[in-house]
């Protein structure tokens, strides 16, 4: 295998369901260690792709091929909701031990690696907290220090930071960036935010409204790590106004 | 991240003091009146006996009313007992196989809405009247915990149940780390009902069975008092029942807190 062949790559997928079909046509790779955004408007399917990707539903169409393949084992793929999707009868350490509990991990050993997951979202001090003690931002760290704990190689996040204030956006969005330079993984990231996926990724795909389609690639070649201050520069601006132009002309063509 | 607990609720002293208090001032209230219109207009005892007497009937005669009190909530705690098992087995089972759920669960209503009273009569020709009466009193009890505890294992978060398919979690794991935490708040208001209506299967299946024994319990003996017109001990018997059904009350809230404080809403409420 070569080291450019993509994690994953869906092709021409299709997902029908009752009565609206969710996908057509869907041709998407995921490719080592980047940061892809998949934006389009609500209901374009986006996360029915990302749901797709994880197995937690089937295409009607089409075919998803994992790079070894075969579908990753448990553990190998990480999945943030867009709620925090916390359980509120254990505490934070309890939530995102779940998994490796799950998977029958020895307790010293998944106990570690709780500490580790929780040390990198910055909430080492609140491992004994129940969630509802916890922040609306607090709470998603904790959810991503959970998809966090198995170290997967894959990561899909569905609109995460969607339900937060943009203070605490910003702030989850920055610290998600430096775990993903450190921890070398890559990130299928779903939003229907232009700043944010201009902000994040390495590459964005904007959607046509359902049936969703890709309907451009746009490469963010600006160089990581991003500060705060690539928010405010003219470059990080002529980004969004690249990206805005296309989904505007996705959701024309589509006469939405 | 520098990001501090929220603080603790305060909790509303004076708001506390006046729940305790205002019941208790009424209740002195009634009694006092009660007391003072039995006396003013000469009441015999065998018709209305004052407050005073019945409390004294309850001392004089606690030898007979302790020991039914004891068989009463002896059966009211057993019958309860089964009907927590017997209605969290069976919503396990409705929640692990659609179709056991199908067969039996109209049978389970049909049980609960023929009244016990009617039932009654029948369970004391072909049962021990001691198992009898407990069955009475489970046949009320269980269902409140079956329909809350169904009910709770049914309504869990979509996406964690998403989170667990793809954690590869088995039935076994699903069941013994989602569904049933997540249906214990359910379960808890289930069995909180299911206290009471037990002891009222109790008396229901004590007056049914109306014949005297050792093990005759408080029903039974506000029935006899009936008939051979003791009326203060009526009302000390009555006052008996009335207190052991606000201690089972009681008791079954203070568990309910006790499992639910650190993280359920209703627990938090109750803190503030």
């Amino acid at each position: 295998m070569s080291a450019a062949a993509p994690v994953v790559r869906l092709q021409n997928v299709g997902k029908a369901f009752a009565s609206v079909i969710a996908l057509d046509r869907f041709d998407f790779a995921v490719r080592e260690r980047e940061f892809v955004s998949l934006l389009g408007p609500s209901g374009c399917g986006k996360s029915t792709a990302l749901r797709l990707i994880a197995g937690l539903a089937a295409p009607t169409r089409g075919a998803i091929e994992w790079r070894d393949g075969r579908k990753p084992e448990r553990g190998a793929l990480g999945f943030v909701f867009q709620e925090p999707t916390l359980m509120p009868w254990t505490t934070v350490s309890g939530n995102v031990q779940l998994p490796l509990k799950l998977s029958g991990i020895e307790r010293a050993v998944a106990a570690e690696r709780v500490g580790a997951a929780l040390a990198g979202v910055g909430l080492a001090e609140f491992a004994d907290a129940y969630p509802r003690e916890l922040s609306g931002g607090m709470k998603m760290r904790v959810s991503i220090a959970r998809a966090l704990a198995t170290t997967p190689q894959l990561l899909l996040m569905d609109e995460p930071f969607a339900a937060l204030d943009e203070i605490t956006r910003f702030r989850l969005a920055n610290d998600l960036l430096r775990l993903w330079q450190e921890l070398g993984k890559t990130v299928v990231f779903v939003t229907h935010s232009v700043f944010e996926s201009v902000f994040l990724s390495n590459r964005i795909v904007v959607m046509t409204p359902r049936p969703g389609r890709v309907f451009a690639e746009i490469p963010i070649d600006a160089p990581y790590p991003r500060e705060e201050s690539f928010r405010t520069s003219p470059e990080y601006a002529a980004f969004c106004r690249r990206v805005s132009q296309a989904l505007a002309t996705a959701m024309a063509e589509d006469g939405a | 991240m520098s990001v501090e607990p929220p603080p603790p609720p305060e909790p509303n002293r004076r708001d506390t003091a006046l729940r305790i208090l205002l019941p208790i001032v009424v209740l002195a209230l009634v009694v006092l009146a009660w007391e003072l219109a039995v006396r003013l207009t000469n009441t015999p005892a065998y018709q209305v006996p004052g407050p005073g007497l019945v409390f004294s009937t309850l001392i004089s005669d606690w030898p007979i009313l302790g020991a039914s009190l004891i068989a009463t909530l002896t059966t009211t705690f057993e019958a309860l007992g089964l009907a927590v098992l017997g209605g969290v087995a069976l919503a396990i089972m409705f929640s692990q196989s659609r179709l056991v759920e199908y067969s039996l669960y109209p049978y389970a209503v049909i049980l609960q809405v023929t009244p016990v009273v009617a039932i009654a009569p029948l369970l004391l020709i072909y049962l021990p009247q001691a198992a009898a009466v407990l069955a009475c009193a489970w046949i009320v009890a269980f269902f409140p915990v079956l329909a809350n505890t169904t009910l709770g294992l049914a309504s869990v978060d979509r996406n964690l149940i998403d989170l667990f398919a793809l954690f590869g979690a088995s039935r076994g794991q699903v069941l013994l780390h989602l569904r049933l935490p997540a249906a214990l708040p359910s379960m808890l208001t289930g069995i909180r009902i299911a206290g009471g209506l037990s002891l009222i299967g109790a008396v229901v299946a004590e007056i049914a069975a109306g014949s005297a024994g050792a093990g005759s319990g408080l029903a039974y003996r506000i029935a006899e008092s009936g008939y051979r017109l003791m009326i203060p001990r009526m009302f000390a018997a009555l006052l008996l029942l009335s207190l052991a059904g606000i201690a089972i009350f009681f008791l079954l809230s203070l568990l309910s807190h006790l499992v639910l404080r650190r993280w359920h809403e209703s627990a938090l409420s109750a803190e503030r």
